[in-house]
């Protein structure tokens, strides 16, 4: 460092550079702190890029918040609870002012809890925030999953972030089970002892798996200090990187909108982030928190107290994990017992090992790859920033709606008991009728939801061609009798036409000169196959000629209102008429010629 | 244990528990404890007046002479506890028939003194179970004092009556005694707002489904350790708020999907109604 201040030779190379640093003082806006942060980090135009996103303005983008907000939320009040909180299965003779336990022998987990909820100023609001934060977090991740679902949403550009979304649903269950059984209480150590069975029903490697990570035989003194290490620092590393990708990937891709007037492919409507979604979105996590706040303060969760310590002889009726692994509890509870058997000198528990530990890779995969089948079935590969309207895409509706039945029917089996004493049924008649369900449920409601959607469909249809049926009965000189439909707007039209309606996939060659069938085609026959069950059942939308047919016939009342430019307004989605060749059938074509 | 446990969904096992709760009650237990002290003083009168009620309100299912039809079971040996227990709660008689006796405290047919009768009429066809007295279905007062003959302090004590529960009701019972499934609709019931000589009771005769826990199983102070924790859990503030009938995660679950999520969904369609 020179302090001797005159000019160098060197210095005199630059002679024709623009002053940079003078540029920048006379473009940069800003001064004050902010001026004085950008000067050290660059990072007032990312950050402006950032804060001038548009976003679109719908309740149902607001589910992602809510799991962003009680995610933050539990991330907050973990820590709190790391202060005093214990990790060991040391055991302790608790003398804590709880009188029904005092005396009696528990784990320093166990132990450390009980004071957290009764010893230490707020602890157990701060719990009782802390469970009630996560089960809202699982709700709502799953709530927003199924949106993102029945919307499309998942399409590209979107794919990668879909998965992502998968794996933080999946973290999130498992971060709420390692945490819901840190208490050692007696129903979290009865979920523990589940576990441990479930782990030991892998076929041959089971028991050795369960030696690993109970360090030894169940329940041990490792398996408490090895969850909280999960619970506190791996999962939520990991949940909050995964999380920073999957908003980052919204960054990037731009929110998707719901068709509307002025709404393309290509824009966004909406409310830049700053100030006005900032405010809006700021003041929700108030909301939310406040939610959970009051909840925590005035509804119990897990009264750990009431179950007492972890003993692996008792049990308590009514044992059920938290609800997001409620659906492998019930899975459990409706897989017959005589599924189990022994070959080879091995016990195959097949009674348990297919709900327990099967079923949550094959759940989660089939959600994740949900994305690439559909695209591959449908052989679209646009992109895709404006989100279908659920009934626009009636057998998407239709898959979504029969995975949510079986996964309910799973969640409802876990309460099989409850059920049976508030009902007043018995349990064994449940247990069947739930088997029943898990087998018929999802075609019903694939069926029912796919007819819906359609009815719907030629609703919107006979709305476009006829108007909004006004309720108003005229009666004419001549007796007759008419209800009167009113013209909708050109906005109100646009968005019941907007989408569009493929056509099944044809194929036709089949086999090459030769007759013998190529794998391609064979795939590609699949492929049909899939792309008829997908489309055959279709609605189209009114085209232009169509609705000219219609003004002739002389539907509504108000004929020369409108004719007015409605042709802007139905254009865009149809372009090319009714004749115009789906696009399946060209991709199919292309392959075809390859 | 185990094998048992495995053959309680046989059909049979309805007629071999009640067979095995009349031989236990009346059998096993007046071997072994069968010196209890007598509750209720009988008397010829008593007796007299409880065979009359009997006749009246209870030989159509259990015959003439308490032998027992196929309407209900011989109550020769159930003892007096048994007749208290289930007409004190309203289980007897029987309205109607039903996977098991509902229990009914509402509409407890008969007053004290006919109970009375009525208990003491069936003590008199053969020894068994006698009504408790005071001595052990007064719940303890939670404290730091030493009861006399005791080395645990009163409210370690009930401590000590939680751990007994948590092993031998809570499987049936809940762990607060909110109560649980049974197989094919029969159920162990909420134990909240039963009256301590009834908890006792039910622990001696097992009524139906219930095993019996004898002396030598639970002694009479164990059972009184129970009561008393059965006691404080009800009694107590509930200290984190409303309990949602403390039925575990499922209520939780359930609260959480609809009144949460609920509030939550309200709130952001009122926010994204707002004008910017
Ligand atoms: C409608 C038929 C019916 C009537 C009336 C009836 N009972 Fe019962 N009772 C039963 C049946 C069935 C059982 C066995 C199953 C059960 O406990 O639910 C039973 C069981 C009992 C038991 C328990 C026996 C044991 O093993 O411990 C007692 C005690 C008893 N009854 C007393 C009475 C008395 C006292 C009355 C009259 C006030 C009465 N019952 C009226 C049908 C009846
Ligand atoms: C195998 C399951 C089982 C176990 C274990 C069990 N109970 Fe029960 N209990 C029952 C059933 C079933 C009934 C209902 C009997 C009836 O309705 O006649 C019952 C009834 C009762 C009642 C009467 C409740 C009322 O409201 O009238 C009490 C009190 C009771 N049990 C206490 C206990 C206690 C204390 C223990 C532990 C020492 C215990 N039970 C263990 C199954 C069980
Ligand atoms: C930790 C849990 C999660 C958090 C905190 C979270 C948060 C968010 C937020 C705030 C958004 C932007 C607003 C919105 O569309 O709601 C978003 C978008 C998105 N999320 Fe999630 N999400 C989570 C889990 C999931 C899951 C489980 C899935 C699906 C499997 C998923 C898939 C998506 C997709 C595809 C988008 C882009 C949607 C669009 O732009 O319309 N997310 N997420």
């Amino acid at each position: 460092m020179s302090t001797i201040n005159e000019t160098r030779p060197a210095e005199a190379l630059r002679d024709g550079d623009p002053d940079v640093e003078q540029e920048r003082a006379d473009t940069k806006p800003l001064g004050g702190i902010a001026g004085w942060l950008d000067d050290r980090t660059g990072g007032a135009k990312p950050a402006s890029h950032f804060l001038k996103k548009v976003f679109p303005d719908h309740w149902s983008f607001m589910l992602g918040e809510i799991a962003m907000y009680s995610m933050i939320i539990c991330l907050l009040t973990g820590v709190f609870l790391t202060f005093w909180y214990v990790p060991s299965m040391t055991q302790v003779v608790y003398n804590g002012s709880y009188v029904p336990l005092q005396g009696v022998t528990v784990s320093d987990a166990y132990s450390s809890t009980l004071n957290i909820s009764f010893d230490i100023r707020g602890g157990l609001l701060i719990r009782q925030i802390h469970h009630w934060g996560a089960l809202i977090f699982v709700v709502s991740v799953f709530v927003h999953m199924t949106r993102v679902f029945f919307t499309g949403a998942f399409r590209k550009p979107r794919e990668i972030n879909w998965v992502l979304g998968t794996l933080l649903s999946m973290l999130a269950c498992i971060e709420g089970f390692a945490g819901y059984s840190l208490p050692d209480d007696l129903l979290s150590g009865t979920g523990i002892r589940a576990m441990n069975g479930f782990v030991q029903s892998i076929p041959i490697v089971g028991s050795y798996v369960s030696y690993f990570i109970f360090g030894g035989a169940f329940p041990g003194e490792a398996i408490i200090p090895r969850l909280y290490s999960v619970h506190v620092l791996l999962l939520p590393a990991v949940l909050v990187g995964v999380f920073t990708a999957h908003i980052l990937f919204v960054v990037i891709h731009k929110h998707t909108q719901f068709p509307g007037p002025g709404r393309t492919n290509n824009n966004v409507v909406g409310f830049p982030l700053m100030p006005v979604y900032m405010a809006k979105a700021g003041g929700f996590f108030f909301i939310v928190f406040g939610i959970i706040a009051l909840v925590s303060a005035v509804v119990s969760i897990n009264p750990i107290w009431g179950y007492g310590p972890y003993d692996p002889s008792p049990i308590t009726a009514g044992s059920q994990p938290d609800w997001y692994m409620g659906f492998a509890d019930g899975a459990l509870r409706l897989l017959p017992g005589f599924l189990e058997f022994d070959t080879f000198g091995f016990t195959w528990s097949m009674n348990i090992f297919p709900g327990s530990i099967l079923l949550l890779p094959i759940m989660w995969t089939v959600i994740g790859v949900y994305p690439f089948v559909e695209s591959w079935v449908t052989g679209d590969k646009r992109e895709h920033h404006l989100l279908d309207r659920p009934r626009n895409a009636p057998t998407r509706a239709g898959i979504g709606v029969a995975g949510i039945t079986a996964y309910t029917v799973l969640l409802f089996a876990s309460g099989n008991d409850l059920m049976a004493i508030k009902l007043h049924l018995s349990i064994n008649d449940l247990t069947q009728l739930f088997r029943l369900l898990f087998f018929i449920g999802p075609p019903i409601a694939f069926w029912l939801t796919k007819r819906i959607c359609l009815s719907l469909q030629r609703a919107d249809r006979q709305k476009v061609l006829h108007g909004r049926e006004t309720g108003t009965i005229w009666r004419y000189p001549d007796g007759r009798f008419e209800e009167i439909h009113a013209p909708l707007s050109p906005f109100e039209r646009w968005a019941l036409v907007q989408h569009e309606s493929p056509e099944p996939l044809r194929i036709s060659a089949e086999a090459d000169e030769n007759g013998v069938a190529s794998p391609l085609a064979r795939k590609e026959r699949v492929r049909a196959k899939l792309s008829h069950f997908y489309f055959n059942d279709r609605v189209a939308p009114p085209t232009p000629s169509e609705l000219e047919a219609a003004h002739h016939h002389g539907d509504e009342v108000d004929e020369g209102h409108l004719l007015t430019g409605e042709h802007e307004a139905i254009d865009p989605a149809t372009t090319g008429d009714s004749s115009s060749t789906p696009r399946e059938t060209i991709k199919a074509d292309r392959k075809r010629s390859t | 244990m185990k094998a048992l446990a495995a053959r309680r969904r046989h059909p049979a096992a309805i007629a071999v528990l009640i067979l095995l709760g009349l031989l236990v009650t009346g059998g096993a237990y007046s071997f072994l404890a069968p010196k209890q002290a007598q509750a209720t003083t009988v008397t010829a009168d008593s007796v007299a007046q409880g065979k009359k009620l009997f006749i009246g309100n209870c030989a159509s299912c259990h015959g003439l002479n308490a032998q027992g039809t196929g309407e209900g079971p011989s109550l020769v040996g159930v003892g007096a506890a048994s007749v208290d227990f289930q007409v004190g709660t309203g289980r007897m008689p029987l309205a109607g028939p039903a996977v098991q006796a509902p229990q009914n405290p509402g509409k407890v047919k008969f007053d004290e003194a006919q109970i009375a009768a009525l208990s003491a009429y069936v003590a008199s066809l053969a020894p068994g179970p006698a009504v408790p007295d005071g001595e052990y279905t007064t719940p303890i007062a939670p404290g730091d004092e030493v009861a006399a003959g005791q080395t645990l302090t009163n409210s370690q004590r009930i401590a000590r009556g939680g751990e007994i529960f948590r092993v031998n009701c809570a499987m049936c019972h809940n762990f607060a005694g909110a109560g649980g499934a049974l197989t094919r609709g029969k159920y162990a019931p909420a134990l909240t707002g039963t009256t301590p000589t009834h908890v006792y009771e039910a622990m001696i005769t097992g009524p139906q489904s219930m095993p019996v826990f004898n002396d030598t199983n639970i002694t009479p102070a164990g059972k009184q350790e129970v009561i008393s924790y059965l006691d404080a859990i009800d009694n107590q503030t509930n200290v984190g708020g409303m309990t949602l009938g403390n039925l575990g995660p499922v209520s939780e679950g359930l609260f959480a999907w609809v009144f949460l999520l609920g509030l939550m969904i309200a709130s952001a369609v009122w926010l994204g109604k707002k004008a910017a």
